[in-house]
This record gives C-alpha cells, structure tokens and sequence, in this order.
C-alpha cells in the first residue's frame, strides 16, 4: 500500500509552518501561553473553547486547525474513516501537577473540574476530533521523543486494517515553555488531495525523521 | 450587592477561563447557560467549587444549582443569604 504525505505543520521555537514554509512567528520570547495564543489569532480561529483548554490541548488543537486550514475533509472522508494519531512525551504532566497541588492540602482541597478533565494526554486528541468531527482511529501514544517508527508503524496499521482512509498524525508534546508539535496529513497515494503537496513525499520513517529534523533545526 | 455583583463577575471570568471577556461583557441578569455564556457542565461543576472555596457556601441539594446559578445576581442573592 502506498502512502503519503500531503501536508506538514510544525509549531516550534516561537514558530508555525506548513510544508517547511513560515506561516506565523511570535518574535518576542515572553513563553509558551502567550505565544500559543498570538498564533490562535492569527490564525483566525474561532473557537471559544479554546482558552478553556490545557495548555497540552492548546497545542494539538491548534495544530490540527493548522493542517486542515482550507481543507474540509468531510468532502472527501466519511468521519468515521478519519484517524488522529498522536504521540507525546510529557503525557498530561503539567495539568497532572496542578490537580496535585490543588489536593495536596487536605484543609484546603478545592480540585478544579476543569483541570481535572484534562488530566490525560488523549483529551488534546478529543478536542480536535470534537472540532472536525473525526470519529475513526483515535489516540495518543507516549514515547520518549519523536519516533518515526512509532508513528509510522501505528499509521501503516490504521490503514491496513482497512480502519481509516485519511489520518492525521505526529508528534505533539508540551510541558511548560518547552513545546514542539509536528502533524503530518496522511492519504493513499491515489487520494484526493494531491494539490496540496507540490511533490510526492512517501510516508516512510526515514522521510519522517528528515522532516523532523528540518523542522527542529532550520535556522532564520 | 452592586460590589459583590462585580468581583463575582471576575472570578467567574478566571475560574472559567474566559480570557477574552471582560466584567462589563457579563450581564448580570442574563441566563449563564444556554443562550448566554454558553457554560457547560464542567463550567457548573467549578462555579460550585468557587461557591465553596471562596465563600464557604456548600450546595447540598445539586437540584438548587439551577436557580442558584441562573443568572450572576441570583449567584450574589444567594451568597447574601446564605454567607455565615
């Protein structure tokens, strides 16, 4: 079976692009929760939920709205032939830290309902389906670090037990200021959005794991 | 009431997390749910919360939720007649 990618984002150092070409930058170097924000705005998202949502969250969703930016996939795809694949580092560590602390006192135990149902990495992925209506393979992963492998392998599965058609898929991981996301846009090699990739890139880890490293290390 | 009408308004703008309202953006007799705000169920579970940690007002009965938390003034009635 043959697969590729049609499109790439990544959101990383203060950065947004698609198919290695910069979308958004925050200059300033002020963190994490105002630069997600910035880029919300910039790109137009309308999504009040938005800001209710962790900071782990943020990320992926805004990711996914990034990748699908002009594209409605509902043309192509019923939504349950739609997967969301991700993979993390931190899991939901820093929403899992904040519960702590807010029943750590037992004199003083008010846990926040609305810190508490994020406390699990695969919510990030529920926002974004919730968002495009993706009802197909859905799940997040927890690896050390980008693993091409990984995600390779769990896509190549998703498509070969004939449970998805079209798939999103990457490496979306936050904690704190540190923060890197890259989502690739993963379709059959006869499918329906070859415009979007001015050439063919064949889902295969090593042509993952260069993306990768073009994303993390290109310089201004 | 005018006093605890306004700073209600902004805790309810933090614990919620609705970074892009301000105080005056909340009507104060305006249904919460539904057609207003458009809170949903965890925005009720932490409006409880607040009730609780900030006013040390315990909801017994979550049935009264619905009256309680109608509106942001019947929220300051019920912290009026109801705070020890």
């Amino acid at each position: 079976m043959s697969l590729q990618v049609k499109k790439h984002i990544s959101i990383i150092r203060n950065h947004a692009r698609v198919n290695g070409k910069k979308a958004f930058s925050h200059e300033s170097d002020d963190g994490y929760k105002k630069f997600i924000r910035a880029a919300y705005r910039h790109f137009e998202t309308d999504y009040p939920k938005f800001f209710k949502m962790d900071s782990l969250s943020k990320l992926g969703f805004l990711s996914v709205e990034i990748l699908l930016k002009d594209i409605d996939l509902s043309r192509f795809y019923s939504p349950d032939r739609i997967g969301l694949l991700l993979t993390n580092g931190s899991s939901s560590l820093e929403v899992d830290e904040k519960h702590m602390d807010s029943i750590r006192d037992r004199k003083n135990y008010f846990p926040s309902p609305s810190n508490f149902v994020y406390t699990l990495p695969n919510i990030m992925a529920g926002e974004a389906a919730i968002r495009h209506v993706f009802r197909g393979e859905n799940t997040v992963l927890i690896s050390d670090g980008f693993d091409a492998d990984l995600i390779y392998d769990i896509t190549r599965l998703a498509f070969e037990t004939a449970s998805v058609d079209c798939c999103i898929c990457g490496w979306t991981e936050q904690y704190g200021n540190n923060y890197e996301s890259l989502l690739f846009l993963i379709e059959r090699g006869e499918g329906h959005l070859a415009a979007l990739s001015s050439e063919d890139v064949i889902f295969e880890p090593s042509k993952l794991q260069e993306i990768y490293k073009q994303e993390t290390e290109w310089k201004n | 009431m005018e006093e605890l009408i306004q700073k209600l308004k902004e805790e309810i703008i933090e614990v919620l997390n609705l970074e892009e309202m301000e105080p005056e953006d909340i009507e104060t007799d305006a249904p919460l749910f539904g057609e207003g705000l458009g809170l949903d169920s965890i925005d009720a579970l932490e409006l409880i919360v607040l009730l609780e940690k900030n006013y040390g007002i315990k909801i017994e009965d979550p049935k009264d939720g619905r009256k309680i938390f109608f509106s942001v003034r019947t929220m300051a009635e019920y912290i009026t007649e109801n705070q020890k």
